[in-house]
């Protein structure tokens, strides 16, 4: 439903060179990606400030023209059909408002029924549904520039569903609120994904985004894609393990040694050991440890995708 | 009619976004008609010190004026806030203009009507009538279509120089006032018989960007008027044309800045 085939955005910028001097320098904002979305799938989008997250969302979308390469949405080539596609899409910028600002929220959303050209029952179960699932009713008639930025972000993503799309891009669409919010926010996503009828693909730097809502992971950093897979995937190939974290009474013998992990880290003069699982579960490494050293305390601490992304991003 | 539907959402919802500031609507509309009846003010000034200008009287320059005034507000109030394109572009908030299934030219225009320019709009229109009026015009059906044309004729011009000029903005974000000279600098220039410019720049201005076609020419063949500069007595007929390449160049330079918007981080 969406293809890109070795798309590319290259910006030319001038960098100052001596005192008058400007030289002109090409810069490849996405080099060369390629990436096909079913429907139905929920896909998010990462990478580091400035790895071209964006710039893919908005030749997507039919902001931007590639500069060379393909991208279909729909069958459809976004810039010059720019105008069919967006009655088929919906789009979140969590950084541009397409509310009118100084009219109530629903007065907003009415506008867009005309804009969108949406049938007035259609617009109206539509709408009863987001009231309904993001509790819209208590500042529908607040101007929008004087709702939080929680409010108005559920206010953007109402606004972008009206039209009944059949995939949703969302750019940061969590960036800046507060935990609830982003709760509120999330759990829609999740609704709507599940509901299997809206593609989604989001770019965020929330990893805990990704982790409630994608079951597919793209990672892209310098313009180009470095992972395409699960999250599971993703652990699986940077080999990040479960570890296993025991408080003793008294520290292991020296060559003590448990079948299945390897010893990553002691601390408190070996009072609190940390074993890396290769392979093992926990419960047999538990096992393991109790018939020699007496335990006190112990817990088993997941792989962290913060870390996994950040190594990531190094190692590009 | 969908899209007319469309249209006028966007104009309704910058009218209610409006009223949610009365009082300074009320002061703009003011402001805003002072402008332009400063500019006609001027030509009468200038009449005070001599009885012709350029080989024209008080009477026919006011009709050059009154056909420029009310073509450039008819301009100014429907594509004039097209000047914003600048901050669009510099904020990249262009961008949710362009996820919506309408073009974006319009989307501009609807999107930030200023009404707070009726007024001035009026004027203008009052001030053509009345040079009309006082200029013993020999009325033919020739002259009464040309009356008719010619303000949409010079409305369509300026209009293609506003829009040309706000494209800038896709190349240069800074393009700042670059534009204006032309905007403004091109209204001042038909607001005077073009008998009173030096040769080389009004060469430049009147013939080459085409701006001497706006008001000089047509009044002349409504006044009856032979061209001390030498154009045949038909020019004058058909000079309101001259917004067809106008308004083509415009819009190619449009669609071709568009393609080179960059949007911002984020």
């Amino acid at each position: 439903m969406i293809r890109m085939r070795e798309l590319r955005k290259d910006f030319t910028v001038r960098v100052k060179a001596g005192r008058l001097r400007r030289t002109k320098r090409t810069v490849s904002a996405v080099d060369g990606i390629d990436l096909t979305i079913e429907p139905g799938e929920m896909v998010g989008y990462i990478g580091p400030n400035g790895a071209g997250k964006s710039t893919t969302l908005k030749m997507l979308t039919g902001v931007l023209a590639p500069s060379s390469g393909e991208v279909s949405v729909f069958g459809l080539t976004p810039v010059p059909q720019r105008t069919r596609l967006a009655l088929r899409i919906g789009v979140v910028f969590g950084q541009r408002s397409q509310l009118w600002w100084d009219l109530p929220l629903g007065e907003s959303f009415r506008l867009l029924r005309h804009i969108y050209r949406v049938p007035p029952a259609e617009h109206e179960t539509r709408l009863r549904r987001c009231r309904d699932l993001l509790d819209l009713d208590e500042f529908l008639d607040t101007p929008v520039r004087q709702l939080s930025l929680g409010q108005r972000m559920r206010g953007e993503l109402t606004a972008a569903l009206l039209h009944g799309p059949r995939v949703l891009f969302l750019d940061e669409p969590t960036i800046g609120l507060d935990v609830v919010s982003k709760q509120a926010v999330r759990s829609f996503l999740a609704e709507l994904g599940a509901s299997g009828d809206v593609t989604l693909v989001l770019t965020t730097h929330d990893l805990a985004d990704i982790e409630r809502l994608c079951d597919r992971l793209v990672v892209i950093d310098h313009g180009r894609v470095v992972h395409d897979g699960s999250i599971e995937a993703l652990h699986a190939r940077y080999g990040s393990r479960r570890s296993l974290v025991v408080d003793l009474d008294e520290p292991l013998p020296p060559d003590f040694a448990l079948p299945g992990a390897t010893v990553t880290g002691s601390a408190a003069d070996g009072h609190r050991v940390t074993f890396a699982l290769d392979g093992t579960s926990a419960g047999t490494a538990v096992a393991g440890l109790v018939a020699v050293a007496s335990v006190r305390d112990l817990s088993v601490v997941e792989p962290d995708i913060e870390d996994v992304v950040a190594r990531l991003y190094q190692a590009g | 009619m969908g899209e007319l539907r469309a249209y006028a959402a966007l104009a309704g919802g910058k009218w209610r976004s409006m009223l949610s500031y009365r009082a300074s609507f009320a002061a703009e509309l003011l402001s805003n008609v002072g402008a332009t009846v400063l500019d006609v003010v001027t030509v009468f000034v200038l009449f005070r010190a001599t009885a012709q200008i350029g080989g024209f009287t008080l009477a026919e320059a006011i009709l050059m004026t009154g056909l420029t005034a009310f073509g450039f507000v008819l301009a100014d109030m429907t594509v004039g806030n097209i000047d914003d394109l600048k901050r669009y572009v510099r904020t990249g908030q262009l961008d949710t203009m362009l996820t919506r299934p309408l073009p974006v030219l319009p989307q501009l225009v609807f999107t930030d009507l200023p009404l707070r320019k009726l007024l001035r709009l009026g004027f203008g229109a009052t001030i053509y009538g009345i040079a009309l009026a006082v200029n013993d015009v020999d009325w033919t059906v020739a002259r009464v279509l040309l009356a008719a044309v010619v303000p949409v004729g010079a409305a369509l011009f300026f209009g293609a120089i506003f829009v040309l000029t706000a494209s800038f903005a896709f190349w240069w974000v800074e393009s700042g006032e670059i534009g204006n000279g032309f905007t403004y600098g091109g209204r001042d220039f038909t607001s005077y018989p073009i008998t009173v410019y030096s040769n080389w720049f009004r060469d430049l201005f009147a013939y080459t960007l085409g701006f001497g076609f706006v008001a000089y020419q047509p009044a002349l063949a409504l006044l009856g008027r032979t061209d001390p500069l030498g154009l045949p007595a038909w020019a004058g007929y058909v000079s309101p044309l001259v917004a067809l390449p106008a308004v083509a160049i415009a819009t190619a330079v449009w669609r071709t800045g568009i393609r080179h918007y960059r949007s911002t981080g984020s």
